[in-house]
């Protein structure tokens, strides 16, 4: 395939080394060891996460999980960049968005083990619950950013998706409102390659990068495995849209690691060699060799990175393993924030439903009947 | 402590998978999340990490074996004490359904894939485009045995298709639960519900056909009793058999109805021979002779004329609407003993009928009974119950209410006994009568009073002059 835009902003080398580039290295001047060392033990941490769950879900603790495996720069180093007050729209994937905004590890999986129809308040940590719709998010996403104008604030709307949800109508119309109205939105595009089996080449013969200035949204095309190039480009968007300057299109290349969920098996579709080609990628393996020239990295820190990464998953294997099963009728509690006469009486009606399974019911019913 | 690793759904809806192979063998000490087995499902090949930390025990199922989902298929010992029953042990009993399963929905992958990521292009046909021939417009591929509509082949030349996937019958999840509650085969009913739904009542149904002929007077000796009495068993000590079945719902109705109601039981034994003397007259009198009624009958008459007097033994508390139901009729229940349990089949309306009536209502019921064609109308509804224990050659005892029901009335054997009778001791026909009721809706006065009224015409059948 011809590349249209082989301008891929990258500031750490698959080797580890920084490359310095003018128009953006103003955006990381305060990534120094610390902070970088932070978004790693992040990294590390999210990743043991990751697999702790796809564990689960093969131990029959977890119905389905969408591994973020291979992805971890590109959640990290954006979900660092966002202020508090920023509103996170993801898909069902930003399982390391989520942990950067605070979510509970036990809260993340709810939703996967069939607990709850959703794991979090999105108003405690300002991050909506995973989208299964693909591409969804992205209109409610531009509907929140013209309500931050509107309201007069500096907020930002950021929202999370993947190469193949750019091709949904959804997201088209996000766009086209988002740049009517100059909306201050983020349209953070992580770019693995599939979409389920189906290759990235397949739906865009030009970089998905490309799309976005169709729409009047300027663009760029990032290195999704590299946490710097990650986090300018996320400052960079969101400065411009806290300022005025309208929505941002960033195309996050990166790859999924893993297959698309626990359902799926990525050896039916997809070549091994390309799998270790994009090893030798690994957003993780880089920043380590980063680091480890900085003198950063020291048994005591690999030490202290692992334990934090086996306490997190082990709260979240007893987490997910101890979490009560919840009361059918919850599934009525937040339909909607008022009181609804229809939904009432499907509770009602449910409640009724439920109670005829009892084998009292039965007695009761054989007996009773006039 | 053992812990049963069952095999879970590893897709989304899938019923089966494959182990490939086990990478351990028992007698391994295995970590947690420790790469243990390969298995195939209909998805995907996948690495199975263990659930647990310790020595692996058992491994249930070979490799190269299908497992469906939720059969046992490696156990570990984990250390510590055993629990006193393992919960994870509890439905391993229940063999998975074959008739039940489903196709695995595979989420993600649509039909067959075509080569080289772009669909091939075809010529689009026209309803005019005659001029192309036919076969290059589109061949047919190789899988399509469908004729064109137009062409219709002989049935002959149509390949053998593979009979459809049997459709599961049709129901409702809570009458589901109820034929696996009770063992009932759903395939085996018929439904009667609208476009052949199966009912609650269809179900019910089915246990009263698959029943072995029961005795509503004789006492069924059963096969037990026909055993040496040195011998209770051949070389076990001990054997179990899983709760279910009528077991099971007699159960529930009984706890139901014993820790409900609070039950008060009452005696009454009399001195029946005048009654005993009317059934001879009767059969002897030519219009009754072939009519056959019993001293069963009689007790049924009496109840129902003794209903009509003490209203409040013919209730029902209602303990949702927080009502007590004053029923304006006689349904009258009689217990049934059968082989496989209880039954209590009633007569609708009973206080309408004579006692020729009755006696043939109660004959009717017998013979439903036996040829296990008892309706499940037969089997709901019952109001207040009669229980025949003189058959069993018992005297008297504490009967447990038919749950909903305000009282239960058994009657003992008929024995010649020595008896007061007229002022010096004879020998005459005695009976004792046991009435149960739910002393919330009846109080101790009109339960003795109930009681005494159907003690009073058993006693002396004339002074029901004195009552209608």
């Amino acid at each position: 395939m011809i590349d249209f835009s082989p301008q891929l902003v990258q500031l750490l080398s698959i080797d580890g080394e920084r490359i310095p580039r003018g128009d953006f290295d103003s955006w990381v001047e305060d990534l120094d060891g610390a902070a970088l060392l932070a978004l790693y033990r992040d990294m590390v941490v999210v990743r043991r996460i990751d697999t702790e769950a796809t564990a689960l879900q093969r131990q029959g603790e977890l119905g389905l999980w969408p591994p973020l495996l291979g992805q971890e720069a590109a959640q990290i180093g954006s979900a660092r960049a966002l202020r508090s007050d920023d509103f996170i729209f993801p898909s069902y994937r930003e399982n390391a968005v989520a942990y950067c905004r605070g979510v509970n590890v036990t809260d993340i999986v709810k939703v996967w083990r069939g607990n709850a129809l959703s794991g979090w308040d999105p108003y405690t940590v300002n991050m909506a619950t995973p989208a299964i719709i693909i591409g969804a998010q992205t209109l409610h996403a531009t509907g929140w950013a013209l309500g931050a104008q509107r309201d007069d604030v500096d907020s930002v709307a950021i929202t999370y998706f993947g190469d193949g949800a750019t091709s949904e109508g959804d997201v088209n119309e996000a766009m086209v409102f988002a740049a009517s109205f100059q909306a201050p939105v983020v349209f953070f595009c992580q770019n693995n390659q599939w979409a389920i089996s189906e290759p990235v080449g397949v739906q865009a013969h030009r970089n998905i990068a490309d799309r976005a200035p169709g729409f009047g949204i300027p663009s760029l095309r990032i290195d999704g495995n590299d946490v710097i190039a990650v986090t300018a480009a996320t400052r960079m968007a969101l400065d411009r849209a806290r300022t005025g300057g309208g929505p941002t299109f960033i195309e996050a290349v990166t790859y999924r690691m893993g297959p698309h969920t626990t359902a799926d098996d990525p050896t039916r579709y997809r070549d091994p060699a390309e799998l270790a080609e994009w090893k030798t990628r690994d957003p993780l393996l880089r920043l380590h060799r980063l680091l480890t020239s900085l003198g950063e990295i020291t048994p005591e820190v690999e030490a202290a990175t692992a334990a934090l990464a086996d306490a997190a998953a082990a709260e979240l294997r007893a987490g997910c393993i101890g979490m009560p099963d919840p009361e059918p009728l919850s599934v009525f509690d937040h339909v909607y924030t008022t009181p609804n006469a229809t939904l009432e009486r499907q509770r009602a009606d449910y409640a009724g439903y439920l109670t005829s399974f009892s084998a009292e019911h039965d007695i009761a019913e054989q007996n009773g009947k006039a | 402590m053992i812990k049963v690793f069952k095999l879970p759904d590893l897709g989304e809806g899938l019923t089966e998978s494959e182990i490939v192979a086990w990478l351990v063998a028992p007698g391994d000490a295995v970590t947690l999340n420790q790469h243990i087995a390969d298995v195939e499902t209909a998805k995907a090949v996948v690495e199975l990490p263990s659930p647990f930390a310790g020595v692996v025990r058992v491994l249930h199922q070979p490799a190269g074996v299908v497992v469906h989902v939720g059969e046992p298929i490696v156990s570990f010992d984990i250390g510590g004490a055993d629990e006193p029953t393992d919960s994870t042990l509890k439905t391993d009993a229940v063999a998975p359904a074959p008739v039940e399963q489903r196709e695995a929905n595979l989420v993600g992958y649509g039909p067959a894939v075509e080569r080289g990521g772009h669909p091939q292009r075809r010529t689009r046909t026209g309803a005019g485009d005659a001029s192309v021939p036919a076969a290059s417009v589109e061949p047919p591929a190789a899988a399509s045995v469908a004729p064109p509509a137009a062409a219709p082949a002989p049935a002959s030349v149509e390949p053998p298709v593979a009979a459809p996937a049997r459709e599961r019958p049709r129901s409702t999840p809570p009458v589901r639960a109820l034929a696996r509650d009770l063992g009932i085969d759903l395939n085996m009913v018929t439904g009667t519900g609208k476009d052949g739904l199966i009912t609650r009542d269809d179900v019910r149904a089915r246990i009263t056909e698959s029943l072995p002929a029961p005795d509503l007077h004789g006492a069924e000796p059963g096969a037990t009793a026909a055993q040496p009495a040195t011998s209770l068993g051949d070389d076990v000590r001990e054997s179990r058999s899983p709760i279910k079945s009528l077991r099971k719902l007699t159960a529930a109705a009984m706890v139901q109805s014993a820790f409900t109601a609070p039950h008060v039981t009452e005696f009454l034994t009399i001195d029946v021979t005048p009654t005993v003397e009317l059934l001879d007259s009767l059969r002897a009198d030519r219009q009754f002779a072939d009519a056959g009624i019993g001293i069963l009958a009689v007790v049924a008459k009496a109840l129902c004329l003794a209903v009509a007097r003490t209203p409040s033994l013919n209730t029902r508390w209602d303990e949702p609407a927080g009502e007590i139901v004053q029923y304006h009729y006689v349904n009258l229940g009689v217990a049934a003993a059968t082989p496989r349990g209880l039954l209590v089949p009633n007569i609708g309306d009973a206080e309408r009928l004579d006692l020729r009536g009755l006696a043939a209502a109660l004959a009717e019921l017998t013979t439903a009974a036996r040829a296990g064609t008892t309706t499940p109308a037969a089997l709901s509804g019952g109001t207040i119950t009669i229980t025949n224990i003189g058959v069993f050659g018992i005297d008297a005892g504490t009967p447990i209410l038919n749950p909903g029901e305000a009282a239960i009335l058994a009657m003992g054997a008929i024995r010649s006994r020595p008896w007061e009778y007229r002022g010096e001791v004879a020998l005459r026909k005695v009976l004792t009568l046991s009435l149960s009721f739910d002393h919330r809706l009846v109080d101790g006065e009109q339960g003795s009073r109930f009681l005494a009224d159907i003690g009073t015409i058993l006693a002396d059948p004339a002074r029901v002059l004195t009552m209608v």
